[in-house]
């Protein structure tokens, strides 16, 4: 066990992401935009995990999410949760709230909408938070959180 | 933006669709007017359709407004590579209202939210057709006296048509019972029956067509049954005769019984009915220049009162 844990640093403040879907864990990445942080960064993938098989793991040093920013991973992993994380300790665990709507954030499946025919954000209402049932807002197709791709 | 729009009809209100009704009977009683005189009236059809752009440009022009716009998208910028928010901007800029018709799903709704003025969707892809809901209303008013408490039979292509689809949304606030009669292939979609169930409507599902299955409706509303909806053809060859409505069909029915169509029919309704006092799909492609007079005038700001106080009737 200890091995184990030796495999990712730890680190003094920021946010741990663990849980995440092994393989989600680059859009994770992508959806915080990690890519465009100035502080270390650790992306773990493919670690053994109790609860789902093989996991991804991200370790952002000195970086604190926002509420909004944190639901925007509902999209693509609604059950991890990030650990905040003070002098070493983890002094807060946050879980993936699903928004009342998505601006910006998922493709409308529907080809004719004219989301995806004019350069323009997207917009979903979540229906259904139980069953994952997005509403967009301009064709007003239901479709399935799990089948809406990132724009 | 906040404007007037008027996008889907599941945004109006029970209210507010009675106040449109009692729009819609003032603009029968007196369909000529110059209420809309000195305001321009836009009307962007980036797809064709005849019969809903000439309803909407007689609305306007019996109200006195001038028309401008375009049928066909093949002479405008949007052939060029413009964005529908610019095309949508710039006739912004001449006209007071745009009446919009487009391909696209949600083109209406993303218009009205960029648009300074009011946008009244003409039918956005398979989405939306407000007017045309607007005109069955009115028409099933006009013929029952009331919206509440009516057996409502919709007939043909359920999964597709887009008309059955609005109205059912609308007649929530009116406690109806619908009966869906569509072959297998074209049955009412899940999405709708869930609406329904949500909604506390009563629908009946039936598959067969006939003179009995139709003996309590009030309104039977046809719809097409096109035959490049089926994937399979064998089964479009067996049911494309079932769907259809024939006078023989109308001897015991209710007194008070009216039949609706969108138009335009093909064979769903034999010529033989044309004739029969329960045939209405005339008389309610009327009352969509009566609806959309009032549409265009709601939008415009215009209320119901100033409209009974109008005095610019054309005698």
């Amino acid at each position: 066990m200890k091995r184990q844990e030796m495999l990712v640093a730890a680190i003094e403040n920021g946010t741990v992401i663990d849980h995440i879907p092994a393989d989600k864990t680059f859009q994770v990445v992508n959806l915080l935009e990690l890519h465009n942080l100035k502080t270390p960064v650790t992306i773990g993938m493919n670690f053994l995990s109790k609860k789902i098989g093989q996991k991804g793991i991200v370790k952002v040093a000195d970086k604190f999410f926002t509420d909004e920013e944190i639901s925007h991973l509902s999209v693509v992993a609604p059950n991890i949760v990030l650990n905040i994380i003070r002098d070493f300790d983890v002094v807060e665990k946050k879980e993936v709230r699903t928004p009342d709507e998505l601006r910006g954030i998922v493709k409308c499946n529907n080809p004719k909408c004219i989301t995806n025919n004019e350069p323009m954000e997207t917009l979903f209402h979540v229906v259904d938070k139980e069953h994952g049932t997005l509403k967009c807002h301009y064709c007003e197709k239901e479709q399935d959180i799990n089948k809406v791709e990132l724009v | 933006m906040e404007s007037h729009s008027l996008v889907t009809i599941a945004d109006l209100s029970r209210e507010k669709i009675n106040y449109m009704l009692e729009m819609a009977q003032e603009f029968e009683k007196h369909p000529n007017r110059e209420i809309l005189k000195g305001k321009v009236v836009a009307t962007l059809f980036f797809e064709p359709s005849t019969r809903t752009r000439l309803s909407f440009e007689t609305a306007a022009n019996r109200l006195g407004a001038r028309v401008i716009g375009f049928t066909d998208p093949k002479v405008t910028s949007s052939s060029k590579g413009e964005t529908l928010k610019d095309t949508t901007m710039m006739v912004s800029n001449y006209a007071d209202v745009i009446v919009m018709r487009h391909y696209l799903e949600g083109a209406a709704r993303y218009a009205s939210e960029v648009a300074p003025v009011p946008i009244v969707n003409a039918g956005d892809g398979a989405n939306q057709h407000p007017s045309q809901t607007m005109l069955d209303l009115y028409s099933i008013y006009k013929t029952q006296g009331t919206l509440e408490n009516l057996n409502i039979y919709l007939v043909g292509d359920l999964k597709y048509g887009r008309t059955v689809h609005s109205l059912i949304m609308a007649m929530r606030h009116f406690s109806p019972t619908f009966h869906f009669i569509a072959p297998k292939e074209l049955a009412m979609p899940d999405e709708y029956k869930v609406y329904c169930k949500k909604n506390h409507i009563k629908y009946i599902e039936h598959t067969d067509f006939n003179e009995k299955e139709i003996i309590d409706a009030d309104i039977i509303y046809m719809t097409r049954v096109q035959k490049e909806r089926f994937s399979d053809l064998m089964e479009y060859e067996r049911v494309k005769n079932v769907y259809i409505l024939r006078n023989n069909m109308l001897e015991n029915v209710r007194e008070n019984m009216k039949i609706l169509h969108p138009l335009p029919r093909v064979n769903e309704i034999a010529y033989d009915v044309d004739n029969n006092p329960h045939a209405y799909y005339f008389e309610q492609a009327r009352n969509g220049l009566y609806a959309r007079q009032a549409i265009i005038c709601d939008v415009l700001g215009i209320t119901l009162d100033e409209i009974k106080r109008d005095n610019t009737l054309i005698k």
